[in-house]
């Protein structure tokens, strides 16, 4: 999904995710989103914002289960010794990674991800890539912000512009 | 009973100490004169007021205008909780959230007090219930202002932090349980160090004034305790209530933080 900023793409992935009061009508595998309580939903369609949250000191605080994510923290590059970092030390990109990771854990149905490599140099931009394609394989789905013309090309099965409020098809 | 009374000339003689004041403010012109002349005078009215208000409802102990008097210090002290708010609930929340739970703890405490341990005949007695009130209700006010202001401003701050909960799935009382703690701590931590620090650093004004009365120190000592006890309970349960109702309201049944109804931050 592209689109000039300010268009309404967070906005978007934030209703998507229920974050804010909306009124569309949206179903997961035919299942109402009403019919299933918020916090069930969101683990199922899971939002990654471009600046993602901290609630806690340490990195591992941050995850119920380290073992399950120290594979995902080191195939995009991290050492799995940044458990133990604290979170104001951490540089963007490294937010963004850990961030997906802590999204990913929960084997989500559906990513909403909000630029998740705007922050990285090349080497973990593939590494997120490839991450996310391997999810992709396995069934789930993403809808992707990007300003990245390559990486839509890369990536996109299907393209869409958010322009003025609007949503439409776009040309890969 | 060895209780001292004061006469108009004592109090005169008393008043030259802020006389004093008034002529050090002008004799170096730091223009606090007009400020301590306006507050003097409306100490002295205020309190001559009341003084007249307590006389007539001693006389009449009537359950009414006992009620009525309660009623509107709850009002004016309601008033007080919002206008220390930064960025207050929008719309009679504002007003109604902090009032409503101060009113039930507050009441709630003090009947405790006059039907359990204190029992004046009648219970309503206003020479204890207003007093009673008072001092519960000036501690509740303090706990459940500091304790929305706590919640509301750390969620404005931690917004980011509370939503990244929410969207790994988190109920939003997980997602709001640190921003709640931090709230309850600060309402609760003026009674806590009150508590602790008590007889050691400050006399506390009720058992200062009762042993100034000719009450022994060893009876002015258990009513100070109770009254302290009174003073935690009712803060405890207003703050706890004011906070968890407010926190509800500024999040929804589908877990999304609704900081779309505080009412705007001010200039």
């Amino acid at each position: 999904m592209r689109g000039p900023s300010g268009a309404g793409k967070s906005l978007l992935l934030r209703a998507l995710a229920d974050l804010d009061p909306n009124d569309g009508e949206l179903s997961l595998d035919g299942e109402r989103r009403e019919a299933m309580p918020a916090p069930h939903w969101r683990r199922r369609v899971t939002y990654l914002p471009a600046e993602p949250g901290w609630w806690a000191e340490t990195v591992g605080a941050h995850f119920a289960d380290w073992a399950a994510a120290e594979p995902l923290v080191e195939a995009l590059g991290l050492p799995a010794a940044s458990r133990d970092w604290p979170v104001s030390r951490l540089s963007t990109g490294e937010r963004q990674r850990l961030a997906l990771v802590r999204a990913l854990v929960q084997r989500p149905r559906v990513l909403l991800l909000d630029e998740p490599t705007a922050g990285l140099d090349e080497t973990a931009r593939d590494a997120v890539e490839t991450l996310i394609a391997t999810r992709l394989a396995e069934g789930a789905a993403a809808l992707w912000v990007t300003h990245d013309a390559g990486q839509a090309r890369r990536l996109a099965r299907r393209c869409l512009r958010v322009e003025g409020g609007r949503v439409t098809e776009d040309a890969p | 009973m060895s209780y001292i009374q004061l006469d108009v000339f004592d109090l005169a003689l008393a008043a030259l100490l802020v006389v004093l004041n008034g002529a050090l403010s002008i004799a170096l012109q730091l223009r606090l004169e007009r400020q301590l002349f306006i507050a003097t005078l409306r100490m002295i009215v205020q309190l001559f007021l009341v003084g007249l208000v307590l006389t007539t409802l001693f006389t009449l102990v009537s359950p009414g205008w006992t009620g009525l008097a309660a009623l509107a210090m709850v009002l004016f002290a309601g008033r007080e909780i919002m206008a220390r708010q930064d960025r207050p609930l929008a719309g009679l929340w504002s007003y109604g959230l902090g009032t409503g739970c101060m009113l039930v703890a507050a009441c709630l405490v003090t009947v405790f007090a006059l039907t359990t341990p204190v029992q004046p005949e009648p219970w309503y007695h206003p020479r204890y219930a207003l007093p009673l009130l008072g001092m519960i209700l000036g501690n509740t006010m303090t706990g459940i202002s500091l304790g929305l202001h706590t919640l509301t401003t750390g969620l404005v701050r931690d917004r980011v932090a509370v939503e990244a909960q929410l969207t790994l799935g988190a109920t939003r009382r997980v997602a709001m349980l640190p921003v709640t703690r931090a709230a309850l701590k600060s309402a609760l931590m003026p009674i806590v160090n009150a508590m602790a620090a008590t007889g050691l650093v400050a006399l506390p004004g009720m058992m200062t004034g009762q042993i100034l009365a000719g009450v022994a120190p060893g009876e002015a000592v258990k009513y100070q305790i109770l009254i302290m006890f009174l003073i935690a309970g009712g803060t405890g349960l207003g703050a706890t209530a004011a906070v968890l109702a407010c926190g509800l309201r500024l999040s929804d049944r589908r877990h999304r933080l609704r900081l779309d109804r505080l009412a705007p931050a001010r200039e």
